[in-house]
């Protein structure tokens, strides 16, 4: 057994034939001609057919893994087509009187090697783009492409580095991992294997030759090591461990794309609670239906001093185009009790639950305020946000909220900004707000149920204390009722209602808030599918026929 | 001639995708389009040119409008700087 590590693209156990890629370099010979317009003709010609089959590769890859992964194909036409390209190939035939294969290989080198020696880690990746583009100019100069890898049976594909026009040509179906000596996290193959969710290796200094091609190899991804020729032993506990994460994958992979709806017709939204920036791959991973709690205050916890609203725009414009399309519920600055800032200069409360944070921060400091709804309203402009406000007790309160936002709309509008017109709702987190949840509706466009916070403000329980632990009841009906007179109250308005807090994850809850008429689940991304399932299974008019 | 300056915010840079994006855009005019970084002017109509110049976010790049339609080409390739750089 031999054992290599490498940097882990993507975790997960493959298990199977290790089949080596092998790179269709092309000989170049220099060779004099001697008509050089019928020269560049062929060159032209050839071209062409380079541009086509990209253009075959960009709709294939479109289909297969989406087009932020084609996009490279595009930018590969382009690069085929760029003026500079051109002529320097067009200056070798001409004055050297060469034929095409020599001038397109040496300018090929040439630019491989501007970008190779750039100080900045994407660009030289990009090099290989160059050397790609070349070698399949060659390949149509000279009629054979026979690049590639034995891929008659699943393999774990070890190279080099692959090119996106060597990836997107791999039968993905017999792909069962990647491993490159080079290649960066950064790289194309990278991007990819996250993307197919195969466990990926990068930087492995592996020999490419006879002692691995054709053997039998284990990749950890998550631990990034490949064994080649296992032992026993190591065979063993491998595959025992590929097994239990399978039978997890394949459970969730038959739910994702399907829709939520349970079997007697009835629809509600699983959304997704972030954090962090960081969990937006999860959030698409777990085929949310979109982000239905964005807790804004981490971009305040993460720094010393106030965001300003270009920092928290590039935020909100970046969540928006990547879930694009999809709703973005994002809750404004939650800070004060158990969350403190140093910056904000909150003074020590005896009784910080009951205290001055969230909107109570908000509309005492309108300036802090602002400089969020400046930020979010303009990020409107990118994709579907939806603005929530936290801990409102009373009509009063929105009005206030009303008229700044006013405020900050009009100076948008003069100082000609653009932004979007998002959703506006409120979190229902405080017995005032549920049981003002009939007049409330009236004024907002969603609602969203934090249970965290009503379930310890309606029981009078100290969530952090633990001696109160056997009273403390999350089932308890006053908080089932409160839930349910809440949805009652928004769809008599007309509007929708979901619930964002710990009990919406509560698989034992989620047949009762389906009867509830609950709109929309918002829970960590894990949960999404595990929820699906039970929504998939779920007969509504049954269950509340037999309660 | 027209000219035109702009601070990169893209986190990411001119990269390759925006680069050829870019590209795209200005070679739906036939004015002479630059663009420069810190002295260094390519053709605008060329990605590896644009490329070339690995503008980052917060660095300032000049672009320069010469010819028939410089006007035109002026007013859109600002606007898509802004919205997409």
């Amino acid at each position: 057994m031999n054992t290599y590590y490498g940097k882990s693209v993507f975790g997960g156990i493959a298990i199977g034939r290790i089949s080596v890629y092998k790179k269709g370099e092309q000989q170049v010979k220099r060779v004099k001609i001697a008509d050089a317009d019928a020269e560049m003709a062929r060159f032209k010609k050839a071209k062409e057919t380079a541009v086509g089959q990209l253009q075959g590769l960009y709709d294939k890859a479109l289909k297969e893994v989406g087009e932020a992964n084609a996009a490279i194909f595009e930018v590969h036409q382009m690069m085929l087509d760029d003026d500079d390209y051109n002529d320097s190939i067009e200056n070798i035939v001409r004055s050297q009187e060469v034929n095409a294969e020599y001038a397109v290989a040496t300018t090929g080198d040439n630019f491989a090697q501007m970008f190779a020696a750039m100080d900045d880690d994407y660009m030289k990746e990009r090099a290989a783009d160059v050397k790609d583009i070349s070698e399949r100019l060659l390949g149509v100069l000279s009629g054979n492409a026979a690049a590639g890898a034995d891929t008659s049976e699943p393999a774990i594909i070890v190279a080099d580095d692959l090119a996106p026009s060597e990836t997107v040509q791999l039968d993905k179906d017999m792909v069962l991992s990647f491993v490159t000596v080079h290649g960066s996290l950064n790289s194309h193959t990278a991007i990819l294997a996250r993307t197919m969710a195969i466990p990926a290796l990068v930087g492995t200094p592996l020999p490419l030759d006879e002692s691995i091609d054709g053997k039998l190899g284990i990749v950890d991804g998550g631990n990034g090591v490949i064994y080649v020729d296992p032992d026993e032993a190591t065979y063993e506990a491998m595959k025992k461990r590929q097994q239990e994460e399978q039978e997890k994958k394949e459970l969730l992979q038959t739910l994702k794309g399907k829709e939520n709806v349970t079997l007697d017709g009835q629809k509600v939204m699983l959304y997704a609670n972030i954090g962090n920036i960081k969990d937006l791959a999860a959030v698409l991973a777990n085929d949310a239906g979109g982000i239905g709690l964005f807790r804004s205050e981490f971009i305040y916890l993460e720094k010393d001093h106030y965001p300003t609203e270009e920092e928290q725009f590039q935020i909100y414009k970046q969540v928006a185009e990547t879930l694009a399309g999809k709703r973005v519920i994002i809750r404004t600055l939650d800070i004060g009790a158990d969350k403190q800032c140093d910056y904000f200069e909150l003074e020590h409360e005896e009784n910080p639950a009951l205290g001055y944070r969230a909107i109570r921060i908000c509309l005492t400091r309108p300036e802090v305020f602002k400089t969020q709804l400046r930020a979010l309203f303009r990020a409107s402009a990118f994709g579907k946000i939806a603005i929530m406000y936290p801990m409102i007790t009373s009509i009063k309160e929105i009005k206030r909220i009303q008229e700044v936002v006013a405020s900050v709309k009009a100076e948008l509008t003069e100082q000609g900004i653009a932004f979007g017109e998002p959703e506006q709702g409120i979190m229902i987190e405080t017995p005032a707000a549920a049981l003002m949840s009939d007049e409330l509706a009236k004024e907002v466009d969603f609602f969203s149920i934090g249970t965290n916070d009503l379930t310890q403000y309606t029981l009078a329980i100290d969530r952090q204390n633990t001696k109160l632990d056997e009273f403390y009841d999350p089932h308890h009906p006053a908080i089932l009722r409160m839930i349910s007179m809440v949805v009652e109250n928004a769809h008599k308005a007309g509007i929708w209602a979901g619930i964002c807090g710990e009990l919406g994850a509560d698989m034992s809850l989620t047949k009762e808030f389906l009867a509830m008429g609950v709109d929309e689940l918002s829970v960590s991304p894990g949960s999404i599918l595990p929820i699906r399932k039970i929504v998939l299974e779920t007969n509504v008019e049954e269950y509340k026929a037999g309660k | 001639m027209k000219e035109f300056k702009y601070v990169i915010t893209d986190p990411e840079g001119i990269h390759a995708r925006p680069a050829g994006m870019l590209v795209k855009a200005v070679k739906e005019f036939t004015c002479d389009i630059k663009i420069a970084k810190g002295g260094k002017a390519m053709n605008c109509k060329a990605i590896f040119g644009v490329m070339g110049l690995a503008a980052k976010k917060g660095e300032e790049v000049t672009l320069t409008f010469d010819g028939a339609d410089e006007d035109a080409a002026y007013e859109a390739i600002s606007k898509f700087m802004q919205e997409n750089l």
